[in-house]
């Protein structure tokens, strides 16, 4: 296995429009899956009061946190609109149907 | 020397025609004319704002005394012609006047038709036809008092409107069974009715009069029915119809049937004589609708300047002028077998819409409520159109025609330039956009000076303004429709109406065929759409689990810290030690920090893993409980009290009907949440009166109160009926809850729908139509068959069985690191 990327899951294992949730020693990692099947990896945790954004609705590129409805761009953590704050991204691709996290990108948590 | 031109009448057809002639051969005629009543000409269509006190007679003036003037025309006002030598082609006037002519046009109009039953010469019976008679009512209508308006046509409905504005207690008589029934059916009869019932009018149809009575001083004093009831009243108005004045063109010889016989070219019988109006019969047909008129006169403007023009007859559409009601109706609505028709009735709403159609096409519209798309569909029924390719949402009209998306200016944008936009003034709609452009006009008012579209009976200002809004641009921007989201154009309404008509059954279809603008909704958007289609299709549309809330995804309530919480349900609010003892052993199992016990009577196992749902509802299953659905926009719970089982005071037995209608109702889906109650006395001890349904049990039977609330909002019920069975509350709550689900926009709890809707909407549908409330009964006992299925069971079975395992544990990698 190259050791830079983890191998996860397929992309199958998550539902389109939907995500589901990588467990780490340094907490949990959302992966999530649009309707075209592109793949991104967030912290799950919303910048406003920690909400697991696996849990919320997936939209286009974007995330609806389920607790009090921010708005969480999955390309770059932004909150959108008039809220404000960052969760982190981590690097994540596809090689064929195989989702792949970054594990160095994992371990900049520690930073 | 010019030809002498003698016009016998007044009114709005010949003004119409001397406007298109002085237009087209200023100085072609020596025009003289004759008018019996002592006025110039003025708008006759707008005598009912005149009554209402909406308009003055100044503003309805068409032709004022300088017109006359400036174009070099004789008026003898208060003149009446009383005879014609057609030998030596003169007239003769009740003042003694005589005239030659070269041509002579007669216009004499239509005088009110007056049922000869005993009594109606009395003084205070009117006829409702010129300025006279508009005074005199509003005269009469200073001593306040009672009026008996005879005819609920559309004179006899504006005249009433009028009356009833001015403050007079007014009643209807109408023979037939429903009002306006020569342009309406008896469905839109109906909502008129109650429209104008609402209005304070008292309506009797099907009441045929037998005398006007009078009192010792010969005055009105009421209206005595064939039945025998007598209605008082001080005035009498009677507006039973009108029949052409001839008696001008008979006394001439001229060939009169019902009206003066004219050709094509409103040539009588006598080639120097013309006439037209509604004194004229044309092909067997006579008109009193102004639009005919209209095309009469630019008939004639140009046979008296001898260019080719042929009136064929009209089509007529009919609006009625009172304000707050809007209905349209044109061609032929009768049921034939060969006939189909395609209706849309919104009873919450008060719109109905009918289509008759014959071989794809339409040859009659009745529309209520919502009149906007009658222009279009009038354009159709004359242009003879084929529908079959929009045969499927031509009832939405031209907005949605083909699919397009709504846009309030879409449909106006759409309507091709040759279509009539104003009715009464024949004005298409390039004349105005041309206006607009060539004159540079900015304002209604102006746009009215210019092309007298809207100028007439007003009713078509919205298309107008449309109009201006669409040739101007920004500006003049009409109201921005509300949409349901970001996503699209489109209302709740719209959206739902719209999955039913074109059937259409998955998200995915809705966002094609309704032009979603996002290419997979959002957060708002999804639930909603979710919502409806399950709603709209119980047992064939497939749940789309990745457009619902995490709540009603995982079927637990998501806390702060992202644990789940557990309400198993608890039937009616009675548990028992077996079920007690599972929920102890499952906290204890699963370490669940709270249990608590919620407001609606049941059980609440806080702080569960997401992990352990799939456990936790196991063992609950296994003791024989399902999902409280306490996370769920659905049925939530029936909070009971104990009642004549325990308690001195209950009347009924209010818990067992608690359990019965949570057995009946649980499980359901619906715009937002649904709390029942059910009190077993007025004491009210289960809080009935502030749930979406509440049941007070009384001695003598239900009562059926619907919704209160209880969060952001503090409602109290309304109570909407009694009911004397058990039997009876499930059948109410059912169908209440059929129509809250078929109506309410998403996240809107039964008081803002019913806000919405009105009481007398919901009313009418559950506790008046017996037949209406069986059906919405049966729809719901039918969505329930596939609802009632206990979510947490499947789950436990391995359905859905990614929404509850991590994706992938990387812990131990983490430790090997």
């Amino acid at each position: 296995m190259d050791s830079d990327w983890l191998d996860i899951g397929t992309l199958n294992d998550i539902p389109k429009r939907g995500a589901r949730v990588v467990k780490t020693a340094r907490g949990d990692i959302a992966v999530f899956r649009t309707m075209d099947d592109r793949v991104f990896a967030l912290d799950d945790k919303c910048p406003h009061k920690g909400g697991p954004l696996s849990q919320g609705i997936v939209q286009g590129d974007f995330v609806t946190c389920p607790l009090h409805n921010w708005m969480i761009s999955l390309a770059t953590g932004e909150a959108q609109g008039a809220d404000q704050g960052c969760t982190r991204t981590i690097a994540v691709r596809l090689q064929e149907d195989r989702i792949l996290l970054s594990w160095p990108g994992l371990a900049v948590k520690a930073a | 020397m010019a030809e002498r031109l003698l016009i016998v009448g007044n009114g709005m057809a010949p003004g119409r025609m001397l406007e298109n002639l002085l237009e087209k051969a200023p100085g072609r005629y020596d025009i003289t004319i004759f008018n019996a009543e002592p006025r110039v000409n003025y708008d006759r269509i707008m005598l009912s704002p005149v009554l209402s006190g909406e308009k003055s007679y100044e503003q309805i003036v068409i032709h004022g005394d300088g017109w006359y003037i400036n174009n070099g025309i004789t008026l003898h006002k208060g003149t009446k012609v009383t005879g014609i030598d057609r030998a030596a082609k003169t007239i003769t006037t009740d003042n003694g006047l005589t005239e030659s002519y070269d041509k002579l046009v007669i216009a004499t109009g239509s005088v009110p038709f007056i049922i000869p039953v005993p009594g109606h010469n009395l003084p205070g019976v009117l006829s409702y036809r010129d300025l006279d008679d508009v005074d005199a009512m509003i005269l009469a209508a200073k001593a306040r008092g009672s009026a008996v308006v005879i005819g609920g046509g559309l004179l006899g409905l504006e005249a009433a409107a009028g009356l009833s504005e001015q403050g007079m207690d007014v009643t209807v008589v109408h023979i037939m069974p429903t009002l306006m029934e020569r342009q309406l059916d008896a469905s839109a009869g109906y909502l008129l009715k109650k429209a104008i019932e609402e209005r304070g009018i008292k309506v009797l149809t099907g009441a045929n009069t037998k005398a006007i009575v009078g009192n010792g001083n010969g005055k009105v004093e009421g209206v005595e029915l064939e039945d025998g009831t007598v209605i008082p009243a001080s005035l009498v108005v009677m507006a039973v119809g009108i029949r052409p004045n001839a008696a001008l063109g008979k006394l001439a010889g001229l060939t009169v049937n019902r009206g003066i016989v004219v050709d094509d070219q409103m040539r009588t019988s006598d080639p120097d004589i013309f006439a037209l109006g509604e004194c004229v019969e044309h092909r067997g047909a006579t008109y009193g609708l102004v639009a005919p008129l209209y095309d009469m006169a630019g008939v004639l403007a140009k046979t008296l300047i001898d260019e080719p023009a042929a009136y064929n007859g009209s089509v007529t559409a009919t609006k009625l002028k009172v304000t707050g009601i809007s209905l349209f109706s044109a061609g032929d609505f009768a049921e034939a077998k060969d006939r189909e028709e395609i209706v849309l009735r919104d009873a919450a709403r008060g719109v109905y819409k009918r289509l008759v159609l014959k071989d794809n096409r339409i040859i009659g519209t009745v529309l209520y409520g919502e009149v906007e798309d009658g222009a279009w569909f009038f354009q159709l029924l004359r242009e003879n159109a084929d529908i079959a390719e929009m045969r499927e949402t031509l009832i939405f009209g031209q907005g949605f025609a083909g699919g397009t998306p709504l846009d309030p200016m879409a449909a106006v944008a759409a309507l091709p330039d040759e279509a009539e936009i104003c009715g009464c003034n024949g004005v298409c709609k390039s004349k105005i956009t041309g206006a607009i452009t060539s004159k540079g006009l900015t304002s209604l008012e102006e746009v009215r000076a210019v092309t007298k579209a809207s100028a007439s009976c007003g009713s078509c200002t919205g298309l107008v303004e449309k109009l201006i809004g669409l040739t101007l641009g920004d500006g003049y921007a009409p109201k921005a429709s509300k949409a349901a989201c970001g996503c699209t154009d489109l209302g709740h309404d719209d959206i739902r109406r719209l999955i039913v008509a074109k059937e259409l059954k998955s998200i995915p279809a809705v966002m094609q065929e309704l032009e979603w603008k996002t290419s997979c909704g959002c957060s708002k958007c999804r639930p909603a759409l979710n919502y409806y289609l399950l709603a709209t299709w119980p047992g064939e549309y497939v749940d789309d689990n990745q457009s619902r809330f995490i709540n009603e995804r995982a079927h637990a309530n998501i806390q702060k810290d992202g644990t789940y919480s557990v309400v198993p349900r608890m039937w009616g609010g009675v548990t028992s030690a077996k079920e007690l003892r599972a929920i102890a052993d499952v906290a204890d199992k699963f370490n669940i920090p709270t249990v608590k016990v919620t407001g609606g009577q049941r059980i609440d196992l806080l702080g569960v893993k997401k992990e352990d749902l799939p456990g936790v509802w196991a063992d609950l299953n296994a003791a024989g409980m399902v999902s409280g659905h306490a996370y769920a926009k659905g049925l939530r719970t029936v909070k009971t009290c104990v009642g004549t089982e325990w308690c001195r005071f209950g009347t009924q037995d209010s818990t067992g009907l608690g359990i019965k209608l949570e057995k009946f109702t649980w499980g359901s889906w619906t715009p937002h949440k649904v709390k029942l109650g059910v009190s077993g006395c007025p004491r009210n001890c289960a809080e009935a009166t502030i749930k979406d349904i509440g049941i007070i049990c009384v001695d003598s039977g239900y009562e059926f109160h619907i919704a209160g609330a209880a969060g952001l909002e503090v409602k109290q019920t309304i109570l909407l009926c009694k009911v004397e069975t058990e039997d009876d509350v499930l059948e109410y709550t059912g169908a209440l809850m059929q129509l809250y689900r078929e109506q309410a926009h998403y996240l809107d709890r039964i008081h803002k729908w019913l806000h919405r809707v009105g009481l007398d909407s919901v009313k009418q549908q559950i506790v008046e139509d017996a037949e209406r409330r069986r059906a919405l009964f049966a729809r719901f006992a039918h969505a329930q068959v596939f609802a009632q299925v206990d979510p947490w069971a499947e789950r436990v079975k391995g359905a859905f069985g990614h929404e509850f395992k991590p994706l992938a544990d990387l812990r131990l990698a983490h430790a090997a690191e």
